[in-house]
């Protein structure tokens, strides 16, 4: 079959700014965290909680499964990064390096189409925020996760920790010791965004660690979609993603948890998500990982009113030298609680997709509803795809499926294509894309268009 | 419009050779069918104008409006105005019939088509071919019956409008509603500019169609070229007189 390429610019996800920013921090040791929190201005027991998360980094052994993250040197890390910027409340007043860059990112247009609030990071701080008046007004709170310290500390204290421990493994506890900047989100009982709020994180400073700290509490009643695009430019040193994501989902409410990563392929992404779930409250996780060079992402969700509901559709792409270890767990700890999963997976050119799926039914859930699906997509016969599903059912009245699909594209459907007059390459994408199309359609329609971009990407050279 | 001359394959996957000095001359207005018994390598000559990677020239050539196409891939032989319709189209999940047509269209003419216009020409075609207008949502032929999938060849075939139509209907197995909606279909695409390529088992396909000539494929070679009269004759009495 011949050989043909198309060239896709790449150019708006390798920007580079300048790297202006006023500190950089390499290495952890006590120090570094103590300055950290100086800086920060934080209280002692903030920092005893920066210190506790050391002390235990140091003791805890990297995972003895999944990629092997030997390479990992912390002391090469600039574990905090400074941006030459402040928080700023409008965009105008952003230094124009920065702005630069999320202005070829498209993040004010985003916020054109009157997204509810955008919040952006730039390397380890926040630096533009904002927030309808009208929100505001309805007592929905989206700032900053240090600010949330200071402005609202009974909120802060009362939820900060309580989703994921400083003990749950190595790199959570790396995050306790270093976590800067991220989203602090309140949605007080009965009121419905029908707007997403989003949030986008940059890692621009070259061997940069981000450790962003991502709370969001939907009380009882009340509803929010939340979208938060990652990604950081190719630089050669390896950069590290230790971030956090507590979620609360009260009684009858709903939260969709939207992601879009693209990081940069010496990007260690090792984030940590978990969500606590209240009777019929609905946690929906959208998931769309690309690039990074190590991918381990396996967002938690507990189930632990009557009738509570865990959604996860997400997509995976591993090109050359990739290894996405992603996947799930959920705990369905109450009755008539329901778990729907759509996973999918697109390997190529060697390139590595492994979803775990780790379920525990627990003795007290009975009638419980389970579906799981799980396609992957090989371009090539290099290309690795692996579907490892971990079941502990402790009742038996409950409905449970598992699907599991390994496919490749035929010569057949190519040949067909071409017979259409595509060439190989769109042949291709469009299979791919068409596979992807279930996933792309649940975001929103810009995401879902730079979804669509984001495989173009990952699929040019393909064929070269 | 299309010549073949001496032409000679092997299937890739084990060296055998299926077309061994095959002769064929399609011009502008005709309607030719080849008619063939199992293995005789009708499905072969398909791929092979169509450049299937499955399948190897090792003599002869293929000319379309003069010139030599042998080293041209499927995609450049497409865009050069042929058309295949396949005997089992294959699925598309996650592509609309709609996002598949405007692609294939796109692609053929090489520019953006005017969507309005586009849709416009697609629904009055739909409408012939009885195709209701919801199928532009679902997915290429994904959960379709045999008599759908035929339709979607037949709304591709004069969507695209190529100058030489090929149908591969090599299965005997064919229901009765498929053969009327391709030949419903060939009748719709034909006239005095474009030609039509019909390699097929039953003769049932052929009825009301104005046929110019039909050729008798055995063991990779024609070896007997007639008129419709043909087709009657190999449907009374079979292959028997054109074998060994």
């Amino acid at each position: 079959m011949a050989k043909t390429q198309v060239s896709i610019d790449t150019n708006i996800y390798n920007i580079k700014a300048k790297d202006e920013s006023i500190l950089k921090t390499y290495g952890l040791t006590e120090q570094v965290v103590r300055e950290i929190s100086k800086l920060k201005g934080e209280p002692d027991w903030i920092l005893d909680i920066r210190l506790k998360g050391l002390k235990l980094f140091y003791e805890l052994e990297n995972p003895t499964w999944g990629p092997d993250l030997s390479m990992l040197h912390i002391e090469e890390i600039a574990t905090y990064v400074k941006p030459n910027s402040n928080m700023e409340r409008s965009w105008e007043d952003i230094p124009d390096e920065i702005k630069n860059t999320f202005d070829r990112l498209g993040i004010p247009e985003a916020e054109k189409k009157s997204l509810a609030g955008v919040g952006a990071q730039f390397d380890s701080e926040m630096v533009y925020h904002n927030l309808e008046e009208e929100l505001k007004s309805k007592g929905v709170i989206y700032c900053n996760f240090d600010e949330a310290i200071f402005k609202y500390p009974e909120l802060f204290k009362k939820y900060f920790m309580k989703a994921v421990p400083i003990n749950d493994h190595k790199y959570i506890a790396l995050h306790y010791a270093l976590f800067s900047g991220g989203s602090f989100i309140y949605i007080p009982k009965g009121v419905k965004l029908d707007m997403p709020l989003q949030s986008y994180f940059r890692l621009n400073a070259p061997g940069a660690g981000q450790f962003e700290h991502t709370l969001i509490i939907v009380e009882d009643d009340a509803s929010l979609e939340f979208i938060e695009g990652c990604s950081a430019p190719g630089y050669n040193d390896l950069n590290l993603h230790a971030g956090c994501v507590e979620l609360f989902v009260g009684k009858n409410a709903y939260l969709r948890f939207s992601t879009i990563e693209n990081w940069s392929r010496n990007m260690l992404n090792l984030n940590t998500k978990k969500c606590i779930v209240d009777a019929h409250g609905k946690i929906e996780w959208i998931t769309g990982s690309f690039g990074s060079k190590i991918s381990m992402l396996y967002p938690l969700s507990i189930l632990n009113g009557e009738g509570a509901t865990c959604e996860y559709t997400g997509i995976s792409f591993a090109g050359k030298g990739q290894n996405l270890d992603t996947g799930l767990k959920v705990v369905l700890n109450a009755p008539k609680t329901n778990l729907f999963v759509d996973s999918k997976s697109i390997s190529k050119d060697g390139g590595i997709c492994t979803f775990r799926s780790n379920v525990d039914v627990m003795k007290n859930a009975h009638k419980a509803n389970l579906a799981l699906s799980c396609e992957s997509l090989m371009l090539d016969s290099e290309s690795k795809s692996d579907t490892i599903p971990f079941n502990d059912i402790r009742v038996d009245d409950i409905t449970f499926s598992h699907e599991a699909t390994i496919g490749k594209i035929s010569d057949e459907m190519i040949f067909y294509l071409m017979s259409r007059g595509l060439d190989e390459e769109e042949a291709k994408a469009l299979i791919v894309r068409g596979f992807a199309e279930p996933i792309s359609k649940s975001f929103p329609v810009e995401y879902a268009v730079e979804m669509n971009r984001l495989i173009n990407l990952e699929l040019e050279g393909t064929i070269g | 419009m299309l010549q073949i001359k001496n032409l000679h394959t092997i299937a890739v996957d084990d060296g055998s050779a299926i077309l061994k000095g095959l002769d064929l001359n399609i011009k502008k207005g005709e309607i030719h069918v080849i008619m063939g018994p199992n293995g005789s390598g009708k499905s072969t000559l398909a791929n092979t104008i169509f450049a299937n990677p499955r399948y190897e020239i090792t003599d002869g050539s293929i000319i379309f409006e003069g010139k030599n196409i042998n080293d041209l891939d499927t995609t450049k032989r497409a865009r050069l105005g042929m058309f295949l319709s396949f005997q089992s189209p294959v699925e598309l999940p996650g592509v609309s019939v709609a996002n598949f047509l405007k692609t294939a269209k796109n692609n053929m003419t090489g520019e953006k088509i005017n969507l309005y216009n586009f849709a416009k020409e697609t629904n009055e075609l739909m409408k012939k071919l009885h195709i209701p207008s919801d199928a532009l949502d679902r997915d290429l032929n994904v959960g379709f019956s045999g008599g759908e999938k035929k339709k979607m060849e037949m709304l591709q075939l004069l969507t695209l409008n190529p100058k030489l139509a090929i149908l591969d209907e090599t299965d005997s197995g064919l229901d009765v509603d498929a053969i009327k909606i391709v030949r419903d279909g060939i009748k719709m695409y034909k006239n005095s500019d474009n030609a039509v390529l019909i390699i097929t088992h039953s003769t049932k396909i052929l009825e009301g169609l104005d046929i110019d000539y039909v050729h008798v494929l055995v063991n990779g070679k024609i070896v007997k070229t007639g008129d419709s009269s043909l087709a009657l004759e190999i449907d009374k009495n079979g292959y028997k007189d054109y074998l060994g």
